[in-house]
């Protein structure tokens, strides 16, 4: 009984503060899709319209940025996969562990820079008088590709370490029985470590996608004139001053979100986050 | 396990990703002693002229002290409720225990702009609380709580429960024994929760964008705000390599208090 009152205590200030602050907020977010502004002053007004949802499902231009949002978001996400893949095993199953100790730490040090730093970083990179150009002479300027990598740079740490927690949990004896049986190399990866690994690279897709899908300053500086939903949710927000046609367009990411953790759960994902 | 070309090949390839990793950080860090003032590569001369300009720009330290009291303000409220959340988690069996742990690690799954807007949409439509710096503090809190969470979570499940146990047996009462026993052991982690937390909060854009309203600048809202403007450039590659190299020191201090920086965001 004591034990069932202290755990009441030590529950309640946070769950308070998540449910009311958090959820709520996100409540009012769904709420508040529903209603108008006023025309004139541009007040918010509390009456129940579909006119802000019917104009983001309908509306040639948010169709088109969503989909481009999404294929970036999935793209990044590839492209994170692909990078972190290779280390990942190099880390967990080759390096010694020291070397192993001293990559972990290299890899997540840059997720503790700041963000709009590192974004920076890339606009100076790829600017035309840039140190891409004068290396290479080429430089992709600022636009979709640019968006890409830097969101690519920005995530991957995010990838990389469930992914080398994936690998560090394949056992060695369950490649060694497997080449043991007479599997090769490739078999072995194919058919033993790639299954294991798998829901690692689905626990890093979560934050890859997400993080991507939400982002509206890394396209405000390398993407040009980009439009992602990022900046169309800004814009009408801090522009158009539409908090409420903002707040419909702002499902667009958390719908895609909830689909994708739902799709990510089948994988066993979600118990590595 | 595979053959020593294939060996090679990864090991080439995760040179490669670090180097992908490291070197827009080390421009920028050489940017900012650059003495051309368009900063074409590669560098016309050494400098330490924009340090001095940056030094003296006003703005830049009144939004570095917003940033300070609301990092500040957000770990304070993060390592009270994270804490509360972490013991409760690993320390009670209840219904819904998974439901608390996902509750408190979804504000940094979901995109900051949702976030933000929710937010937003509550302090200003709903409540009709005007922005600044307390809604900055609310809303850095509720995704600073799960770096608190993580890293006292973490804690406490390798600690286990053995000395809880014989404080209890030798006759401490719950609260004894969370004070003198249990609380000690988790200093560290509770210290390394907070300076990682502030690092987060510290660094945050989005949703503060969407609480601070037009008159409240935090350092990343000033830099951003600068960005564009190529006669603040100096300034600005200055304020940005500094913060570069600043970054190594929450990492190094919770790694000393015996955090994991290396996971607490992932």
């Amino acid at each position: 009984m004591r034990r069932r009152v202290s755990l009441a205590l030590l529950l309640a200030p946070p769950l308070t503060w998540l449910v009311v602050a958090y959820l709520g907020s996100l409540a009012v977010l769904l709420v508040s899709a529903f209603w108008s502004t006023n025309s004139f002053t541009g007040a918010v007004v509390r009456t129940f319209t579909f006119d802000n949802v019917a104009r983001v499902l309908t509306d040639e231009v948010f169709r088109t940025a969503t989909l481009r949002t999404v294929s970036v978001a999935l793209t990044v996400t590839v492209a994170c996969a692909v990078l972190a893949v290779p280390l990942a095993f190099y880390m967990a199953k080759i390096a010694s562990p020291r070397a192993r100790l001293a990559l972990v730490v290299a890899v997540t040090t840059p997720l503790w820079a700041s963000y709009l730093v590192k974004a920076y970083a890339w606009r100076m990179l790829l600017s035309p008088e840039g140190p891409l150009s004068w290396a290479t002479s080429y430089t992709p300027g600022y636009g979709l590709i640019a968006t890409i990598v830097t969101l690519t740079y920005l995530w991957l740490p995010y990838m990389v370490i469930p992914v080398f927690a994936a690998f560090n949990r394949v056992p060695d004896s369950l490649i060694d029985a497997s080449s043991d049986l007479g599997a090769s190399d490739m078999s072995t990866l194919r058919m033993v470590v790639a299954p294991l690994v798998f829901p690692g690279i689905a626990a890093g897709s979560i934050f890859t996608f997400s993080l991507s899908l939400g982002d509206y300053i890394a396209v405000t500086i390398v993407g040009g004139k980009t439009q992602l939903l990022g900046n169309i949710i800004y814009g009408q927000l801090v522009t158009a001053n539409n908090q409420p046609l903002a707040a419909a367009l702002s499902i667009i990411p958390l719908a895609a979100i909830v689909a994708y953790l739902l799709a990510m759960r089948r994988t066993g994902a979600l118990e590595n986050v | 396990m595979l053959s020593h070309g294939a060996r090679r090949l990864l090991r080439g390839w995760t040179f490669l990703v670090l180097v992908f990793l490291y070197a827009p950080l080390l421009l920028v860090v050489v940017n900012a002693f650059n003495s051309s003032r368009t900063f074409a590569f590669p560098p016309t001369g050494f400098t330490l002229h924009w340090w001095s300009d940056a030094w003296n720009s006003e703005g830049m330290w009144e939004s570095l002290a917003n940033s300070a009291v609301v990092g500040l303000g957000a770990t304070g409220i993060a390592l009270v409720l994270g804490t509360m959340a972490a013991v409760a988690v690993q320390r009670y069996d209840f219904f819904g225990r998974h439901v608390v742990s996902f509750l408190v690690v979804l504000p940094i799954t979901l995109p900051g702009i949702v976030t933000g807007i929710a937010l937003n949409a509550t302090f200003t439509s709903a409540l009709g609380v005007s922005l600044g710096l307390a809604t900055v503090i609310v809303g850095h809190a509720t995704f600073c709580v799960v770096i608190v969470f993580n890293n006292t979570q973490a804690r406490l499940r390798r600690m286990g429960t053995n000395l809880d146990d014989a404080s209890a047996d030798l006759g401490a009462s719950p609260w004894q024994t969370f004070r003198y026993v249990t609380f000690p052991m988790m200093r560290g982690s509770l210290l390394a929760g907070a300076v990682l937390a502030f690092a987060l909060s510290f660094d945050e854009i989005v949703v503060t964008t969407f609480t601070a309203g037009p008159t409240v600048q935090t350092l990343p809202i000033w830099i951003f705000g600068n960005l564009f403007r190529p006669n603040q450039a100096p300034v600005i590659n200055v304020v940005a390599a500094a913060l570069t190299i600043v970054a190594i020191v929450p990492v190094w201090l919770a790694q000393r208090f015996g955090g994991d920086p290396a996971t607490t965001r992932v």
